[in-house]
Parts: structure tokens; C-alpha cells; sequence
């Protein structure tokens, strides 16, 4: 296409920028081998229509060996497979990387690549494939591999190790189903003697309605009873609740009202006195389990309540002494067992060194980027991730007893969410309740004394009419369709209660690394003698073949070079590394790794740079903070208290206080626990307090906060357990989130106005005793769809407030 | 009988052969996930034009 003859040449295959010398096949440019292999498994397989679907909808693989080793063991791939039969098995596998049409196609279509699948099939919104395969034929193991040679690396955790198909409550959908189904057919069963205009009229009863309203009213009567009953149910249960806990939530005055609407409704069937309200009836819980529904949404492909499990891997090698390697999972490593770590895997248990270097990763422990070096004999805790090369371990702690796993179960045992909020709604559900009582009993008693027929009749179509449906739905209208708006701009809430408590945040607690700072763009400085064309362009390329996370983001950072290819490349672990193109060489690294005795300061991350052997200088990596922190905190502050604690040193204070606006309040070197004590504090002052944060560090204070919101890089890969995750490239927007957040509960408000408009025209004709089933029928969906309408509008005009440019 | 009867039965037989689908239908979690079948229904027609297509890119792979 017309690809190849502009300037920038994009991988066929991912999309990536591939340098000025793509790999060429097929009139196609490729970023890398991976890319190519996989165009030619595609295409060879006649499944190259991938690429007409969606264009550069692939990932490049990095296949790594013996990384699934330990989907050999039988013990390992049973926990795993949702059904292993004689003859195949069924797993269930998330891929985070499933994001369009084309991926679909593609893992639909696997049995096309591997002869033993028979089967696939996506769940697009939960990202997972479901593949059936002969397990006698291939194996777990060949069919992940083929996954991860493809670009579509499954994730597999300790999180699945022995969960099983989950139970899918449908139980919503059954009860929305028959409600609106007897809602439907009882509506056309009430429409004879709606219409029916005779009887007021001079000609007395209409002649076929009075021969045939019995069987009609009968039918109706029927439709009603699983609607009350099963439909209904649920809110019987919290109303009995709620009384019992001395507690007049909103259920209260619903279940009343359907309890009274179907019992007068009876009566008047059997005693003939007239139809009854079954219509307003099924019609009332119909609406009100749509708005359920509609609160119910989630978001499928996202955790909220994710623990150390979900980033620990499943099995480990284990060396055994006489020198052979085997799998084994990983809660069967005990103390003194000797395990290997490789590349790029995560160290489960707390152990020492045994052999090889340890450049640990800690960023999903502590939020802290740079890596940690570890030599031989050093103690490493779980979590941090192996930077460079194999390292063996031997193990201190089982996995049960290392020390993060132990603060994990702290955590979860020593906090719980306050149970005690109480949504809008319920708050307004005591004095709405009171009030109709009120009504109906001084309606009651006047009629008493005024016509004594009526006041069985006047008390019943008080707490008919009056049944606060519209009211029950403003909250779950305005609250769901405000979640998915939220959703749409990169912030995730976790349910529509969050959402009200968002609303009601005093206090702002950041915490610094990863969640103000980025982790990706670190500003570089670069000192010494200017590199020439040439070797900025040898630099680029050399970079380009590491790995290794300073690298990758000074790869980033330096300008577009011609990618050439290196005659020879070499990796020091924890050293640096070396490219050598035409007789020029170039070292990146450490200072000794470059010769340059002198390390300058080295409270920086520095890298130095030499070229044949002459030292050029080095590039400084300095933090950076999110764009708009500044203002984000300007306007957050006119609000609320907003502070920072960190787990870091006090380095950076001085540059923060320019940063933020005066008052902001910076506490450094803070311990997990002491971050929790400091949320803890401030909610018995009586704050309501947001934690923003990103990681494991911050998981206590998260879970102990108000409101706790997970800032991710990348929302599918990571987060801890937390209320809501804010997507790292809408940081600037949290202020805004907020105050809409404010701005949807005065729309509650303002709905439950309109709804209380309603109930005071049918309050008028139930206390004047001429509440007519056909008044009731249009008064209560009126009011619903009026409801409704106002609250999807509103919110939606309020959304448009994130598209606009601010 | 009147007539009314047959209709009445007629009409909710309808209704509860609808209804019963819609439970059916339910359970055998057609109702899980919304989205991917609205995708998936698009690929069918692609599929059978795709293996006309198929030669040409094939016959492309050996010649580079």
C-alpha cells in the first residue's frame, strides 16, 4: 500500500516505527523478526484477512524459553483447565492484548494454526479465549506457546491457580425478563376496561366486558404473582433488613407499596369493587429492576479487588542437588529449597543470592522504578523482578511467610471499608416514608369521620400512589450512566456508591512515585562533549537491542536516528552494553563499564556514554511530573486538603514546594503501614479522604481510604486493590471527575424534585378518594420515563464537559 | 365456546413459547457477553470471500 513510499515506514504487523531499514517481505515493512515470523504464520495459514480487519493490529512476541515449562506438570495444567476429560481439555486463558475486531477473528480461527484445537471462542469484554483442545494430541503448554509466539501472551497468574468457572449470577436478567413480560401482558389485559367508555356513560355496563372481566382479571392477577413474589423479592429482603437493623432505607416504602398495591388489588379482584392495579404494579418493578440493571454495569475486563496473587506466577524452578531443574508450584517451595530465577521473572518468596547478579525491579512493591542491585549472599524480598540475566535463589521464607505476603494479610485483616455510608437515596428514604405515613393515616382519620366507606380505599392509594419509583431511579440513572461516561475517558469506578462517596472527598492524599511522577518519561539531561551524526545514530541502534529499562527510556527520548544494523552487539549484565558498526564502538553504562574512573554524583541515575574508548559524558535521568500536576493541584486545593506522602527520601521536596500550592502538606519516607495509620487519622478528625495512588505500597491506604483511586500505566496489566483506576494519561482530569461527580448528585436531587411533583398531583386524587387504576397507570411511568429522560440528558450534556478542550 | 377463549389461549401461548425461549436463551449464557457476537456476526461473509483472496497472497509469498 501506500505505506512503503512515505516517509515514516510503519510495521505491517504492530504498527511500530521501524527505523529507515525495515525487514522487507511481500512489499510489507516489518519493525523486527518477531513481526515477520508472524505475518508468515498468518499468512501461510491463510489467515492474512487479519490484516485487512484491522491494520497493525499485532503485538511483536517475545518468546522467551522454558518460560511454560511448567505447564508439563499434570498437577499444575488440572488446576488450571476449567474441564480436562479423556479426551481434551477446555481452558479458559486472559490475554491482555485482545482489543479488536481482528483479534477476535484471529483466536477464533486458531484451529487453523494448531490441528489439535478444536475449538475457540472470545469473550471480547472480559478479554478471554476459551480453547478446546486434545490434550493426548498436544498439551496446555504447546498451545499457550503458540499464543505467545503469535502475540498474544497469555496472562497467567497465581490468581488462577485452582479457580474453577466461576457461577454467572443471572439471576437480574430471570427477574427483568418475567417482570417485563407480565408487565407487557397485563397491560393488554387492562386495556378493555380502560377504553371501556359505557359503563360511565347512560348505557349502564358494557354488555361483553362485565361477561368477560372475570377471566381478564383473573389472568392478570396470575401474571402478578411472579412478579411479586420472585421478581419482587429482593426488595422485601433489604426492607426486612433495614427494619430489623432499625433502618428505614429506601426499600422500605417500596416493598410497601408493592405489597399494597398487590394485596388491594386482590381484594378489589375477588370483591369485584374494580380491576385493581396490576398494570402499575408489574410496571413498577419492571422499572425499577431496569435501573438495576443499568447500575449494575461493571467493568468486566478490570479488577478491583486484585491481591499479590494475581502478580505471582504459578510454579517455579526448583534445582534439585543433584543438579536437575524441575517445576514445581509455588506454594511447594519450603525453606532452603534452591530456585532459579530467570529473566524477567518475578522472585515469589523472600531468599539470598546463591549465584548471578540480582537487579531487582521493585516498582509493584514500592511504586520506586529504579532497580535494586543484590550481590551474591544479599537477602531479596518477594516481589521485585529480575532485571538482567538468571540468578538462583535459595529460599528463607516459604511463600505463605515472606514478608509480603504477610503485610498483604495484614492489610486485609486489619481493615475493612466503613460500612456506614449511606447513599443518597436511603438518606431520603426515612423522611419520604415518614411523610407518606403521615398522609395516609391524616387522610385516614379525616375520612373517617367524613364517609367511613372510603378509608380502607383513601389509605391504600396514598401508599400506591405515593411509592417512590422515580425516586428509586434517579440515583441509579444519573449515578450508571455517569459511570460509563467516566469509563469512556479513562476512568474506571468500581460501582455507582464509590461514585457518591467521590462526591463527598475533603482530603486528597497523593502518593509520589509513579502517581504525581511518571515512569516512563524521565527528563535527560546530557553532560559532556557533543556526539557527532554518527555516533547519536550508532547509540540509537545500540540501544534499540537492550532491554534493559534505562535504556529503553533513553531510547525513547533521543531523536529520530537512521536504525542501521550493528556488526556486533554485546550485554554486560548490570554493566552496561556495547555496539560496534564499521570500526566505531560505543559503550553504554556504568562509569566503570566505560572507563571513567571519576563517579560524579551519585544521588542521580546516570548513564555514560564512551566512543572507541574516549569518554563523551552521560545522561542524567531526573523524574518528571505529570503534566498539569501543578494545576490539577491548584484546583483540587480550593476544595480540599491535598497532601503528599511518599515512601521516597525528602530529595525531591524543594522542587515539589515549587511545584504545588502553598498549604499542601509533603510527608516523606513513609512506611506502608504509616501511610494507612496517616488515612486512619485523618478519618477519625472526620475527613473523607481519597488516596490516590499506584502501588503495592500504597494498597493499605487504598483499601483503608474513602475513596481509593489506582493510577495505571496500562489499565489491563496493573493495579492494586482499590475503588476506582484513573488511566495515567487522564491524571490532569481527576479535579474534573470530581466535581462532576458533585454536579451528578445535584441532578439526583434535582430529579427527585421532579419526582416529588408527581407524587403530589397523585397524592391529591388518592387523599380525595378518586384514585382510579387508569390515573395511577399513567401517572407512574410518566413519572419514571420523566425521571429517566432528565437524568440521561443532564448527565450526558455534563459529559461532554470532559470532551471539550479545557 | 366463545371465541375469546381460543384468542386468549392463543395469544398467551405465544407469549409464554416466547418467554420460555427467552429463559432458555438465558441459561445457556447467550447473555454473558453482549458484545463479542456483534462482532463475530460480521466475520461470516469475509470468510467465504476470503479463500478467492487467498491464492493471490499465497502465490506473492514464494517470488520474494
Amino acid at each position: 500500500m501506500k505505506m512503503t513510499n512515505t516517509k515514516d515506514r510503519k510495521c505491517y504487523h504492530c504498527g511500530d516505527d521501524c527505523g529507515s531499514r525495515p525487514i522487507v517481505l511481500d512489499d510489507k515493512d516489518f519493525c523486527c523478526i518477531g513481526c515477520k515470523t508472524v505475518f508468515e504464520i498468518f499468512s501461510g495459514n491463510g489467515l492474512s484477512y487479519y490484516y485487512d480487519l484491522h491494520a497493525a493490529a499485532g503485538s511483536s512476541p517475545k518468546p522467551k524459553a522454558g518460560k511454560y515449562n511448567y505447564l508439563t506438570s499434570e498437577v499444575i495444567v488440572d488446576k488450571l483447565v476449567e474441564f480436562n476429560g479423556e479426551a481434551f481439555q477446555v481452558v479458559n486463558l486472559y490475554i491482555p492484548h485482545i482489543h479488536c475486531s481482528s483479534c477476535i477473528w484471529l483466536l477464533e480461527n486458531l484451529t487453523k494454526l494448531h490441528p489439535s484445537i478444536s475449538s475457540s471462542q472470545v469473550d471480547f469484554p472480559n478479554k478471554t479465549v476459551r480453547i478446546t483442545y486434545s490434550h493426548t494430541a498436544s498439551s496446555l503448554r504447546e498451545v499457550v506457546e503458540l499464543l505467545e509466539r503469535i502475540g498474544y501472551e497469555p496472562y497467567i497468574s497465581l490468581d488462577d491457580y485452582g479457580k474453577k468457572k466461576k457461577e454467572i449470577d443471572r439471576g437480574l436478567i430471570y427477574k427483568l425478563g418475567i417482570a417485563g413480560f407480565a408487565f407487557g401482558n397485563v397491560m393488554f389485559l387492562s386495556f378493555p376496561e380502560y377504553f371501556d367508555l359505557f359503563t360511565n356513560g347512560s348505557g349502564g355496563p358494557e354488555f361483553w366486558l362485565e361477561k368477560y372481566k372475570t377471566i381478564f382479571r383473573l389472568l392478570m392477577f396470575l401474571f402478578s404473582v411472579p412478579v411479586v413474589f420472585y421478581a419482587g423479592r429482593d426488595y422485601f429482603i433489604s426492607a426486612y433488613k433495614g427494619l430489623r437493623s432499625g433502618f428505614l432505607n429506601i426499600d422500605v416504602p417500596i416493598a410497601l407499596g408493592i405489597l399494597v398495591l398487590f394485596l388491594r388489588s386482590t381484594v378489589d379482584v375477588i370483591f369485584d369493587l374494580g380491576p385493581g392495579f396490576f398494570d402499575s404494579l408489574t410496571g413498577l418493578v419492571f422499572f425499577l429492576l431496569l435501573g438495576k440493571f443499568f447500575q449494575q454495569k461493571t467493568y468486566s475486563f478490570l479488577s478491583f479487588e486484585r491481591d499479590y496473587k494475581s502478580f505471582f506466577p504459578i510454579a517455579v524452578t526448583r534445582i534439585m542437588d543433584n543438579g536437575s531443574e524441575e517445576n514445581v508450584p509455588i506454594y511447594e517451595v519450603e525453606k532452603g529449597d534452591r530456585i532459579l530465577i530467570r529473566n524477567g521473572e518475578l522472585i515469589p518468596m523472600d531468599g539470598l543470592v546463591l549465584q548471578g547478579l540480582a537487579e531487582l525491579d521493585y516498582s509493584f512493591v514500592t511504586g520506586e522504578s529504579d532497580s535494586v542491585r543484590k550481590d551474591k549472599g544479599e537477602m531479596v524480598f518477594a516481589g521485585g523482578k529480575q532485571l538482567s540475566g538468571a540468578i538462583e535463589v535459595e529460599a528463607v521464607r516459604s511463600v505463605h511467610h515472606s514478608h509480603l505476603t504477610q503485610l498483604w494479610g495484614n492489610f486485609d485483616t486489619g481493615t475493612h471499608k466503613a460500612n456506614s455510608f449511606q447513599s443518597l437515596t436511603d438518606s431520603i428514604g426515612k423522611r419520604f416514608t415518614i411523610a407518606v405515613l403521615t398522609i395516609a393515616i391524616i387522610s385516614s382519620i379525616f375520612w373517617f369521620f367524613f364517609d367511613s366507606s372510603k378509608v380502607l380505599n383513601v389509605f391504600t392509594a396514598v401508599l400506591i400512589i405515593a411509592c417512590p419509583c422515580a425516586i428509586a431511579l434517579a440515583a441509579p440513572f444519573t449515578l450508571g450512566n455517569m459511570l460509563r461516561i467516566f469509563g469512556m475517558h479513562g476512568f474506571y469506578v468500581k460501582d455507582t456508591a464509590t461514585l457518591e462517596k467521590l462526591a463527598q472527598i475533603d482530603t486528597a492524599i497523593f502518593d509520589k512515585t509513579g502517581t504525581i511522577t511518571s515512569n516512563q518519561r524521565n527528563t535527560i539531561a546530557y553532560e559532556g562533549s557533543v556526539l557527532n551524526l554518527d555516533e547519536e545514530s550508532l547509540l540509537k541502534t545500540t540501544l534499540r537491542s537492550s532491554n534493559h529499562p534505562l535504556s529503553r527510556s533513553l531510547y525513547q527520548l533521543l531523536r529520530e536516528q537512521d536504525i542501521d544494523v550493528l556488526d556486533d552487539y554485546k550485554e554486560t549484565l548490570g554493566e552496561g552494553i556495547m555496539g560496534v558498526r564499521k570500526n566505531r564502538r560505543i559503550k553504554i553504562g556504568s562509569a566503570q563499564y566505560v572507563g571513567w574512573p571519576m563517579a560524579t554524583d551519585t544521588s542521580k541515575t546516570q548513564v555514560h556514554i564512551s566512543a572507541n574508548d574516549n569518554y563523551k559524558g552521560c545522561f542524567s535521568f531526573e523524574t518528571t511530573y505529570r503534566p498539569g500536576l501543578s494545576s490539577l493541584f491548584n484546583s483540587l486545593s480550593k476544595t480540599m486538603d491535598v497532601s503528599i506522602v511518599s515512601g521516597d527520601h525528602a530529595g525531591e521536596k524543594k522542587r515539589l514546594e515549587k511545584i504545588l500550592p502553598g498549604g499542601s502538606r509533603l510527608l516523606f519516607d513513609q512506611k506502608p503501614k504509616e501511610k494507612l495509620e496517616y488515612v486512619k487519622n485523618l478519618q477519625n478528625k472526620g475527613s473523607r479522604v481519597m488516596m490516590v495512588g499506584d502501588g503495592l505500597n500504597d494498597a493499605g491506604a487504598l483499601l483503608q481510604s474513602d475513596v481509593g483511586v489506582a493510577i495505571s500505566e496500562n489499565v489491563n496489566v496493573f493495579s492494586p486493590a482499590c475503588d476506582a483506576i484513573l488511566d495515567a494519561s487522564r491524571f490532569q482530569y481527576l479535579a474534573a471527575y470530581q466535581t462532576m461527580a458533585k454536579t451528578s448528585i445535584k441532578i439526583i436531587k434535582l430529579s427527585f424534585m421532579l419526582s416529588l411533583l408527581y407524587n403530589v398531583v397523585g397524592t391529591y386524587f388518592a387523599v380525595t378518594g378518586q384514585l382510579q387504576p387508569i390515573i395511577a397507570a399513567i401517572l407512574m411511568p410518566l413519572s419514571s420515563i420523566s425521571v429517566v429522560g432528565f437524568t440521561s440528558l443532564a448527565t450526558n450534556m455534563l459529559g461532554r464537559r470532559l470532551t471539550e478542550p479545557s | 365456546m366463545s371465541v375469546i377463549y381460543l384468542l386468549l389461549s392463543l395469544s398467551l401461548g405465544v407469549a409464554i413459547i416466547f418467554f420460555i425461549g427467552f429463559i432458555v436463551a438465558v441459561k445457556s449464557g447467550q447473555y454473558d457477553d453482549s458484545y463479542t457476537p456483534s462482532v463475530r456476526m460480521l466475520f461470516e461473509d469475509e470468510l467465504v470471500k476470503e479463500p478467492n483472496d487467498k491464492p493471490k497472497t499465497e502465490k506473492n509469498n514464494p517470488t520474494k
